[in-house]
Formats: structure tokens, sequence, C-alpha cells
């Protein structure tokens, strides 16, 4: 299958800083890609070169076969974008919002309605289309800008933090709708976002990190590098049991304070053989699963927390104070 | 072609939707030139000596039309700061729309809702002594949609450069205030001394009120229009057309 996104040695630079180093990737059409990465490791700078706001310093970026510097017009017509901070005109009610988009795009006179109304009714929004924006909770207008980003029936959607400042429960929410999109929709997704657990629903991710990706694969995958599963027991005595462990069961085992630890690669089917064997001598027990923030710990040795993405703040502070002053002058 | 068309339709449909239901807009925007009519024109008339031909309300009264197109386009223009920082510029420049129909869109709004806002100023015409007949009324809205367009694609052109309203002061002082003064709208042009004669000659402005002052006072007076009727509409022309290109070409330029 020929992938929609092509991206090979894409390299931006904002006077001395390098937002985007280097990075190549590939996305199949009907997939959902996610982008991962701390605050400022270069997931907007991608989506807006790609999006053909921005040029890059060097590399080559094209969706379905259109290359995003010299066909920008043929790249805007096949591509959705939800954007990071909101772009809706809050003082136009919903219906408006769209019926603006619609004409943007060139949506055909006598289809113009009906794409609104589906749209609106996909996200949920059809009761409250004749009210002004501004009156919408944060959650509504996510789900509002999804809606038109689909109108134009675009061939990839992107989606930059969707869910950034949202509660968990409309996160959950517009998650349902993402997932939902390339079946109904006919849609590809890249997706960017610093919450690990939402990229659990990507089909392929890269994870970026000062500019390069540092890992690409399936969630599944990405997991598998940091090991499997592991396993914390309590026993009424612990020496004892490990000492089964080893022997019978052939497994690894070590004591951690106060647990036993296990590692292996299919923890959901060890527990049963672990229970049998140590039958009434457990206490405990509990799985871990690998998560992706368990992978990006490993890969850049840091936790992709607030307190830990401090560089990455500095790093997004300074390509905006540089782009301020590009502006002026 | 259609899909520009299409686009330029629906931001000045936008822009008319908003004009419409913000009323207080319209009202503070004509607060101004009517005190300014009023209250300088009033107090002036006073003092002006009357052997200028007209009172002085009435001779200032073309400048007060092209001071009311002066800030509704330019405030008009500016709201594409307003769009940069709140984010919806980015829903036109990620369309598939030339950045020409988005500056003549936005051009458009800008002289709708001044074209408009000067009509309501030049109705005043019988409060202050004037007569219009109505093919001169027609006249001065043909001139003030002119001038209203040239001046929504500077206000375009001035905002394309700016991501914030931080500078907004800095507009208002530097580039406003010095071009209504320096447009003939309140003293004859050509009893400014040379430096400040020439910076009125490179001012759209002064060539606007000029045609103004054409269609306001018909027979030639004394202090009355500077220059021929055809280098006003051609000054107003070319200036839009210089103005328009610029923008749009700065707006294409990608960083």
């Amino acid at each position: 299958m020929t992938p929609i996104i092509t991206v090979e040695n894409l390299t931006k630079k904002f006077g001395s800083i390098t937002a985007v180093d280097g990075i190549s990737f590939e996305v199949r059409e009907g997939t959902i890609f996610g982008f991962l990465g701390p605050n400022g490791a270069g997931k907007t700078t991608t989506i807006n070169i790609l999006c053909t706001l921005l040029s890059p310093t060097s590399g080559n970026a094209a969706i379905d076969g259109h290359d995003c510097m010299k066909e920008s017009s043929e790249v805007r017509k096949n591509i959705g974008i939800v954007f990071q901070d909101n772009t809706l005109d809050k003082e136009l009610t919903a219906y408006e919002n769209l019926l603006f988009h619609s004409y943007l795009y060139n949506v055909p006179k006598n289809e113009r309605k009906k794409r609104i109304n589906d749209a609106l009714n996909f996200v949920g929004l059809y009761e409250r289309k004749d009210e002004p924006v501004k009156r919408f909770s944060g959650g509504m207008k996510r789900r509002l800008e999804v809606a038109r980003s689909i109108i134009h029936q675009p061939k990839v959607l992107f989606l930059d933090e969707p869910t950034l400042g949202l509660d968990p429960q409309s996160r959950t929410n517009l998650w349902e709708f993402i997932s939902e999109l390339p079946k109904k929709h006919d849609v590809t997704i890249f997706m960017t976002t610093h919450y690990m657990e939402e990229a659990e629903i990507c089909d392929k991710i890269a994870i970026i990190d000062k500019g390069k990706i540092i890992a690409q694969g399936s969630p599944e995958e990405l997991k598998k590098m940091v090991g499997g599963d592991v396993i914390y027991l309590k026993t009424r005595n612990n020496v004892a049991a490990i000492d089964v462990i080893k022997t019978s069961l052939n497994l690894d085992a070590e004591e951690k304070n106060g647990e036993i630890f296990i590692s292996v690669s299919k923890g959901d089917a060890c527990i049963p053989k672990l229970i049998n064997t140590l039958a009434d001598a457990v206490v405990s027990v509990r799985l871990q699963r690998p998560t992706l923030n368990d992978v990006f710990l490993k890969l850049t040795g840091k936790a992709m927390r607030p307190e830990a993405v401090s560089g990455g703040d500095e790093l997004k502070e300074s390509i905006r104070s540089y782009r301020k002053k590009f502006d002026r002058g | 072609m259609k899909s520009d068309m299409n686009a330029i339709y629906v931001i000045v449909a936008r822009e008319f939707i908003k004009f419409v239901r913000e009323r207080g807009r319209l009202i503070s925007t004509l607060a101004r030139p009517l005190l300014w009519l009023f209250l300088v024109g009033g107090g002036m008339s006073k003092m002006v000596s009357p052997d200028m031909g007209m009172p002085y309300m009435q001779f200032i009264f073309p400048g007060i039309i092209g001071m009311t197109i002066l800030f509704s386009s330019i405030f008009s223009s500016i709201s594409i700061i307003w769009d940069k920082e709140f984010g919806f510029m980015k829903e036109m420049l990620v369309a598939p729309v030339s950045r020409f129909s988005i500056v003549i869109g936005k051009a458009l709004s800008g002289t709708m809702v001044s074209t408009f806002q000067a009509l309501i100023i030049v109705l005043l015409f019988p409060v202050i002594g004037l007569r219009l007949g109505i093919d001169q009324i027609i006249l001065i809205l043909c001139i003030s949609a002119m001038l209203s367009f040239c001046l929504a694609s500077l206000g375009i052109l001035i905002a394309v450069f700016y991501e914030n309203l931080e500078s907004f002061s800095v507009i208002m002082n530097f580039i406003i205030m010095p071009m209504f003064f320096l447009s003939g709208a309140m003293y004859p042009v050509k009893l400014l001394p040379h430096v400040l004669g020439f910076l009125t000659k490179i001012n759209p402005l002064t060539y606007g009120i000029d045609a103004l002052k054409y269609m306001i006072f018909p027979e030639k007076k004394l202090l009355t229009h500077d220059f021929p009727l055809s280098l006003d509409v051609a000054a107003i022309v070319i200036s839009s057309i210089v103005f328009v290109i610029i923008a749009a070409m700065v707006f294409e330029r990608k960083k």
C-alpha cells in the first residue's frame, strides 16, 4: 500500500535553534498515526510544515503525492486540521462557523447543508447549532472543530494536541469520536499528543524528542522494547516462594521491598501457573504492563511529565520569541 | 476562480453578520466624527474668519467624512490582528484559497462597513446648512467606497506586520492621527510648509478628501479642492492596487 504522508529528512531551523532535525516517516492510508513527545519536541512545527503554513529548512514532505511546498493548494484541499489553539469565530453560531468553512473549501452548494448537519450530528452538537460558539464549553468547541475539519471530506486529518486543556470526561468523549473517524469518514489521522495513554488508539507511533524521532512502531512493538510484563507477588514466605518459582517454573524472580518481582513476556497467562504452583502461599498478586511512558522513559531517560519537560518548554519559549522577532523584522 | 469568489463572498458575509450583531461598534465609531464635526467644527466656526467663503463647519465636512472612513476602514482591517491572535486567521490560511482573495475579501469587508458609516455622516448635511442633491450624494458614496477600499487595504498591509494588539497605540499615534491631520481635512493643504506639504501629497486620504470636496462644493471656491478630480481618482486607485499586492505578497511569504 502506498503511504499517504511521506516525510524525508525534514529539518526546520528557527535561527540557531533546530526545532525539527532530519526526521523521516511514512503514514499509511486509513490509519491513525501518533506523534508523541514532550512540549517543544517539534510536533507542532512538523504539523505546520505538513499543513503548508511553514516551509522547511531542508528535506521533503508530501501528502497524497503532492509536495507540501510546491503544490500547497492541492495539499490544502486534501487536509483538515484541528489546531492546538481554538480557531473558531466565537461570535458566530456553530452552524455559521461550519458554513464559512464549506464556502472556503468550495463544497458544492447543494451538499453544504447536508454535510454540515451530518457533521454536527456526528459530534452531537446538532441541537445547539444556532447558538453562538462563545457559549460552548471547551469540550464542545473541540468537537465542533473536529466536525468542521471533516466537512470538506479531507483525506488526511491533523489533530494537534486535540485534548489539551480538556477535563477527563470531555477527553474520553472526544477520543470516541476520533477513533471512529477513519472508518466512518474514510480519513487518515495524524495526531500529536503528550498524553501517553491517549496514544494507545494509534496504529503506529513515532516518538519525537528534541526534534529527532527516537523510535517508531505500533504501540505493542514499542512496549516490547522495554521488555515484557512485570508480576508483583506477595507470599507468606518470599524466600521459599522464589526458590519454587526458579526451580519448577524456570522463571527469574527477585525480592524487592517485600514483594517478589518477576519479569515475563505474557503476564496474564503466567499468573494462573504461579498461583497453581504456589497455591496457598500467595497473599496478593498484581500485574504491571509496560506503558508508552515507560518506553519514553527508557529511550530518553526522563519521564514525560510536566516537571521533566521544562527543557522543552524553554525551547518552545525561545522559538516563540524568535518567531515574534522574525515577524516584526 | 469560483473558489476564490466563494472565499471573498464568505469573508464579507462574516463581517456583515458581525457588524449587524454588534450595534455598539457602529455607535462608538460614529461618536468620533460627530464630536469633531460639532465640537471642534462648531467651536472653530466662531474663531475662523468668515471671509473664506463658507462657515468652518461646512469646510471640514468632507474632512469629517474622510475621518469616518479612515478610522472605520483601518479599524476594520485591524480585525486581522484579532483573527491572528484568536486563531481564526489560521482557519483561513490553511484553506485552499489564494492570499489575494483573503486580502480582497477583508478589504471589501472594510469598504462595506466604512461606506455605510460615511453615508450616515453624509446625511447630516442639512444640519450644518449644506445643500446636496441626490446625484451629489451618489457620487459622494462612490468616492467614499473607493477611499474605503484603499484605506482598508492599507490597514491590512499594516496588520499583516503585527502579531498582537500591543502595538495598537503605535499604529494609532504614528499612522492614523498624522494621516488625518496631513490630509487637508482640517485646513487646506496649500497652507502647509514645504516638508509637510510633501507628506500630504503621499497620503492617499488627501486625494480622497479632495475628491469629496469636489463633490460637496462643486462651484470652485477659495480653499476647496487642490487637485484635478482625475488625479484624485487615479491616486486612490493606484495606491489601492499597490497596497493589495504588497499585502498579499507579505501574507504569502512563509516562514
